[in-house]
């Protein structure tokens, strides 16, 4: 097998944080030793010499695509809010988004 | 054609029950309920579907049935049912994507596929299991339970789509949508012994497709034979303003393609990178035959060297996560989806950070985190940035190859279906399922499965593959066409005729 990424713990927990995943500790367990094996297998793609390589970001190239600025129905307020977890007045409904402090 | 019993109508080809719809022997409601009655009988064991509409289905055929009876002229394939990945949004039809985090969403617009599909008159029976958010070879991620390959029902049926080739390989749909990101059509239809199309990029339209990784994803159809599947091309294939990535360019021919099925002249390049080492014996004796088979019916078989694309698994698995760790940020909690630990007092994004961990399975957490990872700072050029450098040397490797031959093909997967449960906990080996697929979604060329037999050592289906250049989806059925043809010639039936018959039950228990 190829070589370990050498991933730690903290930093699996740094990129649950990261990632906004509330892992526990089991999956702390779990996750590391895996991410850090495929973090060791996928790192070969350094081996190759691609100084010269431009990237390529999407198959085919395209640019500036754009359509014709014409007015067509949205969803109406209520196709929009069918689906949210809480809503009030017409609205989203969130839970608070400033610590008590603020 | 007397296939007037629910058992006969769904043992015919997408492309008979179109005909006999059309000849008025049978309606398009008798062919519906044939499949509902299928889908209730053997999906208890197979598990393909997560939804069946059958309420929608059966107003859907009935619609065609009162126009027909108008005498109003319809698709060619109006009134034929089929099976959609639950990846696709359906205005009215839950879309779950496989995840608990979308668990009861039901969309309020249509893909566009689906729009296609509802405006040629086609029936949408429901919506098929996958791996959540169609990460995964195996049906196995899906967070509602695995789906059974219908050729041993200990077997996966591949995936990501793997419910949506297994409602095909177990007659519960003609035909159905299926999705790919690195071979999500292609291997569940090479483990499953069905066709399936992954088009060129931009081929058909995204827009409604929930997001994996933009760059590489593309809707496709699975099918039981080659020229269903390209009657289903067809009919979703073609530009979409509402598709930034949508080709503008006519849609190649496709269904005159599959009926030519003809390769005389043709130059069909073998990838000398897949085979050797990690290659089932079988898969790699039938993949030979099926090369064979080809010179036989007069094309040029030449061996083309792609080396870039040994490098073309690791850098998928830095690209996909990288795309999916943004394209899955939008399950926040807060607009649609799953919601949990809103209790008045934790914060937006303390409940963001705990219905993320409730709501996505191992898989996609692994992703998103091993996204996470590659693209922060100090580490995106080593692995993004050098993952995008390798993308286009596997470019370049088609480019070259494409000078030397029409086509290119391989085996599709290195191994028939292997066992539920054998890789689930493994993630690399079951990245390894994807190994000769993944280099076409990174190029955005397209790539057609096609079953060329059973392997000896296990009895089970295995796939070849064929590669074509960008927007010249048409070879594909040409080689595809020739082959099938010639094997079923040889067979005296096609190979998912061989499927073993299912023991059917009366009452669902899926």
């Amino acid at each position: 097998m190829s070589d370990s990424g050498s991933i730690t713990r903290e930093e699996v927990a740094h990129l649950a944080r990261l990632a906004r995943l509330a892992l526990d500790d089991d999956e702390l367990d779990r996750f590391g030793p895996q991410l850090d094996v495929i973090i060791g297998a996928v790192s070969r793609i350094g081996d190759l010499d691609t100084a010269d390589v431009p990237p390529t970001s999407h198959a085919l190239p395209l640019t500036n695509v754009t359509r014709p600025d014409e007015v067509r129905p949205g969803l109406t307020q209520l196709q929009a809010l069918a689906g949210a977890p809480a809503a009030e007045d017409g609205r989203f409904r969130v839970p608070r988004i400033l610590g008590e402090e603020a | 054609m007397g296939a007037n019993t629910g058992t006969d109508l769904v043992r015919l080809t997408a492309a008979e029950t179109a005909g006999v719809i059309a000849r008025g022997e049978a309606s398009a409601l008798d062919v519906t309920d044939a499949y509902l009655e299928r889908i209730r009988a053997v999906d208890g064991a197979v598990h393909a579907f997560l939804h069946v509409d059958a309420e929608g289905a059966r107003e859907a055929a009935r619609r065609v049935d009162a126009r027909r009876a108008a005498g109003e002229d319809q698709g060619p394939l109006a009134g034929v049912p089929l099976a959609l990945k639950d990846v696709i949004t359906t205005e009215g039809i839950p879309t779950t994507c496989g995840s608990r985090i979308l668990e009861g969403w039901v969309p309020p617009y249509d893909a566009t596929v689906t729009r296609r599909l509802r405006e040629a008159g086609l029936v949408i029976l429901g919506k098929t299991n996958m791996d959540e958010f169609a990460m995964g070879s195996s049906t196995e991620h899906s967070a509602f339970g695995p789906t059974h390959n219908p050729w041993d029902l200990a077997r996966i049926p591949g995936g990501s789509g793997g419910g949506s080739a297994a409602a095909v390989a177990a007659f519960e749909a003609p035909f159905a949508i299926g999705t790919d990101t690195g071979g999500s059509i292609r291997q569940p239809a090479a483990v499953t012994g069905t066709v399936g199309v992954k088009p060129t990029y931009g081929g058909v339209s995204r827009y409604g497709l929930v997001a994996l990784a933009s760059s590489l994803d593309q809707a496709g159809p699975c099918a039981r034979t080659v020229l269903d599947a390209a009657l289903l091309h067809s009919t979703i294939a073609g530009h979409d303003p509402l598709d930034s990535t949508s080709v503008d360019a006519p849609v190649p021919d496709v269904v005159g393609a599959a009926r030519a099925a003809d390769v005389r002249g043709m130059r069909i390049g073998v990838v000398r990178q897949f085979s050797g080492e990690g290659y089932q014996p079988g898969v790699e004796q039938r993949f030979r035959e099926g090369v064979a088979l080809l010179e036989e019916l007069g094309a040029t078989v030449v061996e083309v060297d792609c080396p870039a694309f040994d490098y073309a698994l690791p850098a998928y698995y830095l690209i996909l996560p990288s795309e999916c760790s943004s394209n899955l940020a939008r399950y926040d909690a807060m607009r649609y989806g799953l919601r949990v630990g809103d209790d008045g007092v934790a914060s937006a994004e303390d409940v963001m950070a705990v219905t993320r961990d409730a709501g996505f399975g191992p898989e996609a957490k692994r992703r998103i985190m091993l996204g996470t990872y590659a693209l922060s700072s100090g580490y995106y050029d080593a692995y993004y940035g050098q993952a995008q450098k390798v993308r286009t040397l596997i470019v370049r490797d088609f480019e070259a190859a494409f000078e030397q031959a029409d086509v290119l093909v391989s085996p599709t997967t290195p191994t028939t279906a292997f066992r539920i449960g054998e890789r689930v906990d493994d993630p690399l080996a079951m990245y390894l399922a994807d190994l000769c697929t993944i280099p076409s979604n990174l190029a955005g060329n397209a790539s057609m499965s096609l079953p060329v037999g059973l392997a000896p050592e296990d009895g089970l289906p295995v796939g070849l593959q064929v590669i074509a250049p960008p927007l010249a989806d048409d070879r594909l059925y040409r080689v595809g066409g020739a082959l099938e043809a010639a094997l079923t010639d040889r067979w005296g039936h096609l190979l998912i005729d061989e499927a073993p018959q299912l023991a059917t039950t009366t009452e669902g228990t899926a």
